[in-house]
């Protein structure tokens, strides 16, 4: 390239000319890859672009649904939703808001510990929501505020559904409660794939009905579209395409609980621990189940602190625990009826054999005494008044002749050693004992050695027989029905919250006991008897309306567990070293409309359990009790139960 | 080489008349129509990006009206003229772009502008036209393709404005000054294995620079668009809401004033450098491309009439003119959508903005009178 050149204007022109013609080729291939950019994005990709913007524009609200409610069987209500107040605070449309949390502390609708937190809490929200600061407010903190509310603008009060027992602690085992769902439950939720419908919900059911039937109480939460801005903030403006997916409300739930009876059952275990289960033996709806000590399942909802949480834990009486179903007590002699029948049926015995009671009784070649519960005995006894006065030794030498394989057989058909499967969770099964049972429940080969003696206990209900008052009072009820075995359930029907549309669950029969009439008329006649002089139980029939069969029963201490100090054991010791008062009965005794079973822990013996299923039974069948000395539980409007607390004699 | 007035239909006759004006006021009829079109398509899309806001509209009215003003006078003025001022231009603006430089220095952090009191002023607009008026000058009475002096005078011309402004730091309009004077160096009939070789050497440059000179928003601007998901709420958020934007909008859009991303302010910088997002959501794929062919059309026309100019400098500079506002168009089209890194380049016409409007129209006028006194040229 020479340094001296002379400017060639055609050539430059050409040059040009080419230049700007390749200029014009890489425009149009450049104009041609951002077009083809555009199509990628508008064309093959539209979908997804579609949607991540509907996902920018809109959130999505919860719509909770409303829960079902729980029923007793006349439509009194168990458990319900009702509004709980709160305070919320708008941050942005509040001018001050250090001062407006002081002057609320001032005026007395916010705890001063709670002022930092309340702070943050505030902080942490973006500046349009609405951020809930106190919750729960009583109707005083309500007025409170009401009348100090022109101070306080960005500041109001708003109504959420909370559920509601309104027989607070009444019950409590039956119905169970709600609580927030813990990252276990959401875990179960998801792996059943329910968890979509629990978007607007912050409570699930914990315990009995309302955790067994969560998925029918629950319903399906909807969801509602809103439109936002970048800043999530909702913007008013026309759309017609978002979304409402309304709720589905849950469905009520009726259960066969009698509402009155269950409060005549409760009343009178005030201050012990002790359980009853009363069965409408027809079709096994469960019309009272108690146990005691309960609790208040209310405060659940809101959360409980750590300290009132240990203080329910770690109660000597474990009021957490549903003895009903998940106390397990020797039965006594409750189970003499069922072995005698047993006895009659498979041919062993006859009504007519007799037995002399010496008080006490030895198995042939054995030098160990088995102990009546009378020291001089009952004399000459056949069956019939065997099981009226409880003769131990009668049961002693039948449950011998028996031997344990057609004893544990014969039980098994009134529902013990298994699962009632009532429709609630947690039930125990007990222990219904068998050689074979011994040697799975044993390691040592010592040990898994049935003895004959262990026959001999046995057929007086101790021994390794444990059982649950509910399995109590499903053997009643079979009993009851001479031999129809009916699945114990709570729920007997669902409601629909819009329509009233009932929808009954259908009792399920599980068997029937075969016996003919004739033994079963000696088993029942024989409980029958005991509420006659000098029968265990004659007290209870006194002016009694309809014959009472019944049966009383104690059973050693076998101490539900617990965890307690040894100091807090010594200073209650030798009362709870009584042995269990029993009594089960149904009544009237020919048509029976009701069984129960009532367990007293260290009562003795069953006298003061008999007192109480004497009021139960008149409660159900009459609708009134008929033992004037004891006011019966009253409820007030409010939904509170007015109880006068009882003291059932010793005797 | 004005066409002869013939006798024909009323239209033919109205046409020729409106030609004849626009002869007299050295302005290209098809070039003004072209840009006309897209300033007010421009307008329309900027009255659903402002939220409806007529003052916004207004201003943009006002502005385009003065790049109109800015344009009309430009074009009035004789190439030659231009040609005698453009070393001054350069030497002013390369003064000015040190006074920005040090103050910015002084005050700490990105200074662009240059506050004159009664106006405010970014000295690297200036440059924008004026190296590609410099290099154009200087090859003007030399012979073409460049020889080696030469291109080393043009590299000075054309690097020492442009190292001053990113080092502002401005790396968007300083690789902008860049393109602009090396187009000028193509044009002028670069060897093409001059081109790749200093392609090269770009290339290399930018790795040292990248290790040893960028910013670090600079570098995260380069990561955010390999990988936009990295950062969705920081640099990477106006990639992704500009491509949920266009991609959203599909083929005929969700109508003006309908698209959510734009109108429910998720998409960032919506009126000014991302707002031709807005035109693929509200207009969907038809509205873009109808868009970028009108701007295919101007700069086809533009490099239409450098090639009917008739001297080295009207030629170079006309060209580069015309060539560089299609990148302005390919960088700011190619950014929103997700192609290049997310640089400070406005889309020419349709972005809200003073000093861009005025400087693209203002170099469309001195491409008109490029073109107009040709003949003056010639004779």
């Amino acid at each position: 390239m020479g340094t001296v050149s002379i400017k060639d204007h055609w050539g430059e022109q050409r040059l040009f000319e080419q230049r700007a013609v390749a200029a014009a080729f890489v425009i149009a291939a450049l104009t041609l890859v951002l077009i083809g950019r555009l199509v990628v994005l508008q064309i093959l990709r539209y979908d997804y672009y579609a949607e991540l913007s509907q996902g920018n524009r809109v959130r999505v609200e919860p719509l909770p649904a409303q829960r079902g409610l729980i029923l007793d069987r006349k439509g009194l209500v168990l458990a319900e939703n009702r509004p709980a107040f709160q305070i919320e605070l708008v941050r942005e449309r509040v001018p001050d808001v250090e001062a407006t949390l002081k002057r609320l502390i001032e005026i007395g609708v916010l705890p001063l510990d709670d002022l930092d937190e309340t702070r943050k809490l505030v902080k942490s929200r973006r500046s349009f929501e609405s951020v809930p600061i106190r919750l729960r407010l009583t109707d005083v903190e309500i007025a409170r505020f009401a009348v100090h509310r022109f101070e306080f603008p960005g500041v109001d009060i708003a109504t959420r559904l909370t559920r509601f027992y309104p027989h607070g602690e009444h019950a409590v085992h039956a119905l169970g409660y709600v609580a927030a769902i813990s990252e276990s439950d959401v875990k179960k939720l998801e792996k059943d794939k329910l968890l979509s419908k629990y978007a607007g919900t912050s409570l699930i059911g914990k315990l009995g009905i309302e955790a067994s039937y969560e998925e029918v109480l629950h319903g399906v939460d909807g969801s509602r579209q809103i439109l936002v801005n970048a800043a999530g903030r909702s913007v008013q403006r026309e759309s017609k395409d978002l979304d409402v997916l309304d709720p589905i409300a849950g469905r009520d739930v009726i259960t066969g609980i009698d509402l009155p009876t269950q409060l005549v059952a409760e009343q009178g275990l005030i201050g012990r621990r002790g359980a009853v289960v009363a069965i409408d033996p027809n079709n096994g709806d469960v019309v009272a189940m108690v146990s005691t000590p309960g609790f208040d399942p209310n405060p659940f909802g809101r959360g409980l602190t750590t300290a009132e949480y240990a203080a329910l834990r770690d109660n000597i009486d474990v009021p957490l625990l549903n003895r009903a179903i998940r106390g397990e007590y020797p039965p006594g002699s409750t189970v003499k009826p069922a072995i005698a029948l047993g006895g009659l049926t498979l041919g062993i015995t006859t009504p007519q054999r007799t037995k002399s009671c010496p008080g006490y009784f030895y198995l042939p070649g054995s030098g160990h005494r088995f102990r009546d519960w009378r020291p001089h005995g009952h004399g000459v006894v056949e069956m019939e008044t065997a099981i009226a006065q409880s003769c131990d030794v009668y049961f002693y030498e039948l449950s011998s002749m028996m031997g344990v394989d057609k004893l544990s057989g014969w039980l098994a058909h009134f529902g013990l050693g298994q699962p009632t499967n009532i429709d609630i969770s947690g039930e125990r099964k007990g222990i219904l004992p068998s050689p074979a049972w011994k040697k799975a429940r044993f390691k040592n080969a010592a040990d898994q050695v049935w003895f004959p003696g262990e026959t001999v206990s046995f057929g007086i209900g101790q021994g390794y027989l444990v059982v649950t008052p509910l399995q109590v009072a499903h053997m009643a009820s079979i009993l009851a029905t001479r031999g129809k075995s009916y699945e114990p359930r709570l729920v007997t029907a669902f409601r629909d919250q819009g329509t009233g549309k009932l929808d009954p669950i259908p009792p399920k029969l599980i068997e029937t006991v075969e016996a003919s009439p004739e033994n079963w008329k000696v088993a029942v006649d024989g409980m029958i008897k005991v509420m006659k002089a000098p029968g265990t139980g004659w007290r209870s029939q006194v002016g009694a309306q309809f014959q009472i069969a019944g049966k009383t029963g104690t059973a050693q201490v076998f101490t539900v567990k617990q965890h307690e100090s040894y100091k807090e054991m010594e200073s209650r010791l030798s009362e709870r070293l009584y042995d269990h008062g029993w009594f089960i009965a149904f009544a009237p005794a020919e048509a029976p409309k009701l069984a129960v079973a009532v367990i007293i822990e260290n009562g003795k013996h069953g006298t003061a359990a008999a007192v109480i299923a004497r009021r139960v039974l008149d409660q159900f069948i009459l609708g009134h009790t008929t033992t004037p000395d004891i006011p019966p539980p009253v409820v007030a409007p409010s939904g509170e139960v007015v109880v006068a607390p009882t003291a059932p004699g010793d005797e | 080489m004005y066409e002869p007035i013939e006798v024909g239909s009323r239209s033919r006759r109205t046409f020729s008349a409106a030609g004849r004006i626009l002869g007299a006021l050295k302005l290209d009829g098809p070039l003004l129509v072209g840009l006309g079109l897209i300033t007010l398509f421009g307008l329309v899309v900027l009255y659903s990006a402002s939220g409806q806001n007529w003052n916004r509209v207004i201003d943009g009215a006002i502005r385009a009206a003065l790049g109109g003003v800015a344009m009309c006078a430009l074009a009035q003025v004789k190439p030659a003229f231009l040609r005698r001022i453009a070393l001054l231009m350069w030497i002013m603006g390369v003064v000015l772009l040190i006074v920005v430089d040090i103050t910015g220095h002084i005050g700490k952090g990105a200074q662009r502008w240059l506050d004159l009191g009664f106006i405010r002023f970014q000295p690297s607009e200036i440059m924008k036209l004026a190296v590609p008026m410099t290099c154009a000058w200087w090859l003007h009475d030399r012979a073409l393709p460049p020889d080696w002096k030469s291109l080393l005078v043009l590299a000075v011309i054309i690097l020492v404005p442009t190292a001053l402004t990113i080092i502002q730091p401005d790396l968007g309009t300083g690789g902008l000054i860049l393109i602009g004077g090396m187009l000028v160096v193509i044009l002028a009939g670069l060897q093409f294995r001059v081109i790749f070789g200093l392609a090269a050497a770009g290339a290399a440059a930018g790795w040292f620079a990248w290790h040893y000179f960028l910013y670090d928003y600079q570098k995260q601007r380069v990561f955010t668009l390999l990988d936009p998901e990295s950062d969705k709420l920081g640099a990477g958020y106006h990639i992704i809401q500009s491509q949920i934007a266009i991609g959203s909008g599909g083929v005929f859009g969700k109508g003006l004033l309908n698209g959510s991303q734009g109108q429910l302010e998720f998409l960032p910088e919506r009126t000014t450098d991302f707002i031709f997002a807005m035109v693929g959501e509200e207009l969907g794929l038809f509205g873009a491309a109808i868009l970028l062919l009108l701007y295919v059309f101007v700069v086809g026309r533009a490099l239409y009439l450098a090639v009917e100019t008739q001297d080295t400098f009207a030629r170079l500079l006309a060209g580069s003119i015309a060539l560089t506002f299609f990148v302005y168009v390919f960088i700011n089209a190619g950014m929103v959508s997700g192609l290049l890194p997310v640089v400070g380049v406005p889309l020419p016409l349709v972005s809200y903005g003073g000093t861009s409007m005025v400087t693209l129209l203002a170099g469309f006028g001195i491409l008109m009178s490029l073109y107009s006194h040709r003949k003056l040229v010639a004779s």
